[in-house]
């Protein structure tokens, strides 16, 4: 096996797994950049997918076809920002523990979305969705030589979405008003408040954005890797998409290659078996390499990643 | 003003547990379950005769433990979420000593226990190491450690102890927690003498804490780093120390699996949920040792009720998982239930 060959089993495989990981940590970046920890994400993106599946399911019955998963992927949205807008009611308006509330996110998601599933299935698990969003060529940029081959075949359109929106967000957060209002009230509220701007509104913003896409990062995962919605379709990826945000610095599009670089790692484990010189590595290796990076990356390794400084402090007006 | 906050004490999980069944029951309404016959039925599950009130017990011991854990880090201001990776890692080295080791009982199973508790006490002192050293925040580093806990506990079953059925060999019988008296006693449960373990730990949990010197300069680093610096205490160590006890204790909660209630160590497609049931235990019984006892024996009822509720009246065993989510948000939000008291108060006062 060439070297090539590795190289375009290996890349197209790892822009497929980093998509959904990409959504999420955006969602994880406007939460954090916005003061509220959002531990919750795992949760969100798990009621994501439950979401996701429900509809491309209902969608196929009703004659949507094709258009299913995009339509499912706007309800997971939708549904995602409902869902972490009790994290938003309990960290904001209650001044609740963000993580003892985060926490109780992921357990009221994974509880919620299995007792559905078994009330509308009367199974342990949605039925397998036929309409997938489907790989396909992009066209002219998959035909530039080497790049082409490795880039922009054999594909998923979610996961040029997803970097898209990595951009996006990028831009929102650092080019525009809105952005460096967001960000204020993570650094430093009090100015912000200050400076008129309403500290708790731009926190509700930042955790419904947060589930809106850490919904559509779930919604993405059912309908292009999993294919079903059962209990053991997302486990670990929402940390690890949170894992993603911080080792990315809290900065969209460090999150965006981090979640990328964790795709490959996701991506190696699965079909390291097939590469020379990887097949002797136990895949356990490959496994925890996502999770032990995060610790060296935190341990400062690669540069010391600073949080939001108000990150995790509920806003009380007047105090010092 | 010192009784009131006492009383909220109290008052905060009574209520949060309230509503939280409230909550869980309109879920069952909309959902077109029958609320009463649930609850009924989840309630007979939990006291119904001797064989439940012996399954509550048992799932209680871990519970204790793993709520011990979390609620001594959070003691030491630190949050523990790693608490399922520290009870893998305790679990499989309980399950190494019993296999591999000859000893009669009296030596085999404190050795066993002293194995899970040392293999979670140096599982949980990573983070604290890297929170005291490099001040990388736990919440993260223990999220990771469980992710790589339960790879890496997988890989060595697979590789070193594989025995037919995805698992290992059976302990020894020297090793066992197992009790054929407390199974006849309670109508053939798997009633183990796990909870002896359990009690025993949250005496000494408390007298840790507040008799002895290491305690207070622990509760005096969670109360205030600063304060504590400047008195003299060393924050680093006291923060690597909290995070290995509290591992430690998470650890013997996987020796209650290993050596008690299974015997064995599976290969686990992903977390056994005692960890993460420690929290809410810990949240619900206000960190003190009595409270975590408690909340265990509730969170154990529920969990042991729910399978009944799901026979008898086919409410799929979630609800409960939902109700213990819904408890765990409202304790988190005390905030709220402190603003209804004094809404009903000042009620009470027109």
């Amino acid at each position: 096996m060439s070297f090539m060959d590795i190289l375009a089993l290996i890349i197209p495989a790892a822009i497929v797994s980093a998509a959904p990981l990409i959504f999420t940590a955006l969602g994880g970046v406007f939460s954090e950049r916005s003061g509220v920890v959002n531990i919750g994400l795992e949760g969100l993106m798990l009621f994501g997918a439950f979401t996701g599946a429900v509809t491309i399911y209902y969608g196929e019955q009703f004659g949507l076809a094709g258009a299913a998963p995009w339509v499912s992927f706007v309800v997971a949205m939708i549904v995602g920002a409902l869902f972490a807008s009790i994290h938003a009611v309990a960290s904001i308006s209650l001044k609740a523990d963000q993580v003892v509330s985060g926490v109780a996110i992921n357990f009221l998601a994974a509880g919620l979305a299995i007792f559905l599933t078994k009330k509308i299935f009367n199974a342990g698990q949605t039925p397998v969705i036929s309409q997938r969003i489907s790989k396909s060529d992009i066209p002219f940029l998959s035909d530039i030589p080497i790049i082409g081959k490795l880039f922009f075949s054999n594909a998923y359109l979610t996961s040029y979405l997803a970097v898209f929106v990595a951009v996006i967000v990028w831009y929102v957060l650092y080019k525009t008003p809105f952005g460096l209002r967001l960000r204020s009230v993570g650094e430093h509220p009090m100015a912000a408040d200050t400076m008129g701007i309403n500290v708790k509104k731009m926190r509700y913003v930042g955790v419904l954005l947060s589930g809106a896409l850490a919904g559509l990062g779930g919604a993405v995962y059912v309908a292009s890797i999993s294919g079903n919605f059962t209990h053991s379709t997302i486990t670990g990826q929402g940390f690890m998409a949170l894992a993603a945000m911080i080792f990315g610095k809290w900065h969209p599009l460090g999150a965006l290659g981090a979640a990328l670089f964790f795709g490959l790692a996701q991506a190696i484990s699965i079909s390291g078996a097939q590469i020379p010189g990887l097949q002797d590595i136990p895949k356990v290796f490959l496994l925890i390499a996502p999770y032990v990076l995060t610790i060296l990356a935190l341990a400062g390794l690669v540069g010391r990643a600073d949080a939001p400084k108000a990150l995790g402090t509920p806003y009380e007006k007047g105090k010092r | 003003m010192q009784n009131n906050t006492n009383k909220m004490k109290f008052l905060v999980p009574l209520i949060s547990v309230f509503l939280g069944l409230l909550i869980g029951g309109i879920i069952m309404l909309i959902s077109g379950y029958p609320p009463i016959e649930a609850y009924a039925a989840l309630f007979e599950g939990i006291f119904g005769g001797s064989y439940y009130l012996g399954e509550t017990i048992r799932q209680m011991s871990p519970l204790i433990l793993s709520g011990l854990a979390v609620a001594f880090a959070f003691r030491t201001g630190l949050f523990n979420i790693g608490v399922e990776g520290q009870l893998l890692v305790g679990w499989l080295a309980a399950v190494y000593v019993g296999i591999f080791v000859d000893a009669p009982a009296i030596i085999h199973i404190p050795l066993a226990i002293l194995a899970a508790g040392v293999a979670g006490a140096l599982w949980g002192s990573v983070p604290g190491i890297l929170k005291a050293r490099f001040k990388v925040h736990e919440v993260i580093t223990t999220i990771m450690m469980n992710y790589i806990a339960l790879y890496s506990t997988n890989e060595i079953i697979r590789n070193f102890m594989l025995a037919p059925g995805e698992r290992t060999e059976n302990v020894k019988e020297t090793a066992s927690l197992a009790s054929p008296f407390l199974q006849e006693l309670t109508d053939n449960s798997t009633l183990h003498y796990g909870i002896i373990v359990a009690i025993v730990a949250a005496v000494i949990m408390w007298f840790l804490l507040w008799r002895t010197t290491l305690g207070y300069e622990l509760r005096a680093v969670g109360f205030n780093q600063h304060a504590s610096q400047y008195a003299g205490i060393n924050v680093s160590k006291n923060i690597v120390l909290s995070m290995a006890i509290s591992g430690a204790f998470a650890g013997i909660a996987g020796s209650m699996e290993g050596l008690g209630t299974y015997q064995y160590m599976t290969i686990n497609a992903g977390f056994t949920g005692v960890g993460f049931d420690g929290i809410a235990v810990a949240l619900l019984g206000a960190n003190s040792a009595i409270g975590v006892i408690l909340g265990a024996a509730l969170f154990g009822g529920l969990k042991i009720g729910a399978l009944n509720m799901q026979a008898m009246a086919g409410v799929p065993t979630e609800l409960v998982g939902i109700v213990i989510a819904l408890i765990i948000f409202f304790v988190a939000c005390s905030y709220l239930v402190h603003w209804l008291m004094n809404r009903v108060n000042r009620g009470g006062k027109i």
